[in-house]
């Protein structure tokens, strides 16, 4: 009797591992399909005019120029302006002042911020920089609300890195006679500097892969030049998938594939990058 | 003159020393100074993020109660019809809220389940090796751009669908949830097992020496112990399913439906929003209005879910 029950329940564990794998290897089948049809639909569109031909309404002639510019120009810009702010705070929250009521409040605030869906942050910047700063459709209003859309990540991401420098390494700054901002800036900001990189990084990429917020915010969906200022009009890469994504014509649709692929390796170099950052130069202490 | 050289060299040597003194403290107020202005921009930028929030909350508030002089309130509620960008108008947010409900009703009911079991497994089941493999491929999941997954609705999992259901039209409710509920499982999956990790190894243990199988253990130890990680992460998975925007753009459709049929083409908050964002509006129009007051609908909600995310971290959580 009691042999045949643990049996049962041998059976159950059995079958219930079986069912935990499989739907872990759902997920992981789910991004090899993904992957094998976009390289599928997209793979023969590759081609050097690809990357030097602006969109057209001819398929064969149409290509990212324009948008992968448009995506660079976006991310070199929110790259230092979120670093600063990011890292500013984050110094602010856990070297500068004591946890009191006001710190609480901010750290509360930018979890809250990161919760709020992108297209609210396109609505701001609609609002804010477009409308209220008179900065127009252009890349600066994009570049704005982009940092503020990345901004929650890299604070929390480099407050872990800043709070994993260890106490000993500014006490014996602290001993010979530093003040605080040369104890951060020597001590605490170079040791805690690739963790913080890995994070701006990996929200960076985040940036790259928007595409609702920058579309409230009025990048343009068919742009046939470089912009040559930040006061310019663009588009970015996934704004120029989703409008061959959404014509209703084959050949579109294979070429948005084209473009998904050039958005992916552009993400997947990104990431890379961060793990190698974060191996290469991650000390424990 | 000996004893000449030596006071000499004695008053050389303490006036270099009050040199010295001096030279301190100045270097000293130097760095307090330093310190004060460098305090001063840290808090600045400090100060950004909740400036951030106050001008969400403020840009909303003021164009959403100037919608509210063109529209009553009682009509944007119970209106049954979202019809803002032609004739007759109606402004009934039911039709766009019920298009974000049933995607992300969808999208739970493939995210919640797949997630938590993904979870188990990694954390109850799986041994390092495959764990060291599984993560970073469920990272890659998770880093994907939204728009990769919305082509992907529409050029794939749409044209399967239609197998099975050959009368579903190109753009339905069904595939986009189903691939917005994908898009989610990372997230479920991880913050899940984060929580189910951090339970103690001695809790476990103390099951297996009563005999406990693996199933056992973790449905009567672990996955209660670690129940206020999962339940909030189950909530934070459905508040970013609601603020998804590009997949259910391009897989759902746009046209606002009261309706809770998947296999129909419905309209949710963010892909109107995007739909009119894509037109030429006038600044000061109506239809301008519109992206913010149901902006701000979109906001209240994702703020109340993230609410009961933290509250329901809070009530459940487990110390050892």
């Amino acid at each position: 009797m009691d042999q045949g029950k643990w049996r049962i329940r041998k059976t159950m564990d059995h079958f219930a591992k079986i069912t935990f794998l499989s739907a872990t290897l759902f997920g992981i089948a789910f991004l090899g399909v993904l992957l094998y049809q976009i390289v599928v639909d997209g793979v023969g569109w590759i081609s050097w005019d690809f990357f030097t031909n602006f969109s057209s309404r001819f398929p064969s002639k149409a290509g990212v120029a324009a948008a992968l510019i448009g995506s660079i120009w976006i991310v070199l810009l929110t790259g230092p302006i979120a670093f600063f702010l990011g890292v500013g705070t984050a110094l602010y929250l856990e070297e500068y002042t004591k946890k009191s009521w006001f710190t609480r409040f901010i750290q509360v605030n930018i979890h809250n911020l990161a919760g709020v869906p992108s297209i609210v942050y396109g609505i701001l910047g609609l609002a804010v920089f477009v409308q209220g700063l008179m900065l127009g459709q252009a890349v600066l209003a994009g570049v704005f609300t982009m940092s503020l859309l990345v901004l929650p990540i890299i604070v929390v991401s480099s407050q872990e890195a800043i709070r994993s420098v260890p106490q000993q390494m500014r006490n014996a700054s602290y001993a010979l006679g530093a003040s605080k901002w040369q104890t951060i800036s020597r001590v605490v900001i170079p040791t805690a500097l690739p963790n913080i990189l890995t994070g701006v990084i990996l929200a960076l990429s985040r940036a790259i892969g928007e595409t609702a917020p920058l579309i409230v915010v009025g990048a343009l969906t068919f742009v046939a030049f470089v912009p040559a200022s930040p006061m310019d009009p663009f588009t970015v890469l996934p704004i120029q998938i989703f409008n061959w994504t959404s014509r209703p014509q084959d050949d579109f649709r294979a070429i948005a594939a084209a473009g998904i692929m050039v958005l992916l390796v552009v993400l997947l170099t990104m990431n890379l990058l961060a793990v190698y950052l974060r191996n290469k130069y991650q000390k424990r202490y | 003159m000996n004893e000449a050289v030596l006071k000499n060299a004695r008053n050389r040597s303490t006036g270099s020393q009050s040199q010295k003194e001096i030279s301190r403290i100045v270097q000293k107020k130097r760095m307090n100074r330093e310190d004060s202005i460098v305090k001063s921009i840290l808090f600045l930028c400090a100060m950004v993020s909740v400036l951030t929030t106050i001008g969400i909350v403020a840009v909303l508030l003021v164009e959403t109660l100037s919608f509210f002089k063109d529209v009553s309130l009682f009509s944007f509620l119970t209106d049954t019809k979202w019809t803002p960008l032609f004739k007759p108008e109606h402004f009934g947010i039911l039709s766009l809220l019920s298009g974000s409900v049933l995607i992300t009703l969808g999208a739970s009911l493939v995210a919640l389940p797949l997630g938590l079991m993904t979870a188990i497994y990694l954390s109850e089941y799986a041994d390092d090796r495959v764990r060291r493999v599984i993560k970073p491929i469920l990272e890659v999941l998770a880093g994907i751009s939204t728009i990769v997954y919305g082509y992907f609705a529409l050029t794939f999992v749409t044209p399967l669908f239609r197998m099975i259901f050959p009368d579903m039209g190109v753009f339905n409710a069904l595939s986009a949830s189903i691939v917005v509920g994908i898009m989610i499982l990372p997230m479920v999956a991880s913050l899940s097992e984060d929580a189910m990790v951090s339970v103690p190894k001695s809790l476990r243990n103390g099951a297996y020496a009563l005999g406990a199988t693996r199933l056992e253990v973790a449905r009567k130890v672990v996955v209660p112990a670690a129940f206020s990680g999962i339940i909030s992460s189950f909530v934070l998975a459905i508040s970013r399913a609601i603020g998804e925007t590009m997949i259910v753009t391009i897989a759902a459709g746009a046209t606002p439906k009261l309706t809770m049929n998947p296999l129909e083409s419905v309209q949710t908050m963010t892909a109107y929003i995007v739909q009119v964002s894509l037109g030429d509006i006038q600044h000061g129009s109506i239809e301008y209005k519109t992206i913010f007051a149901v902006g701000m609908t979109l906001f209240v909600l994702t703020f109340l879910i993230n609410l009961i995310a933290q509250w329901l971290k809070r009530r459940f959580k487990e110390e050892y």
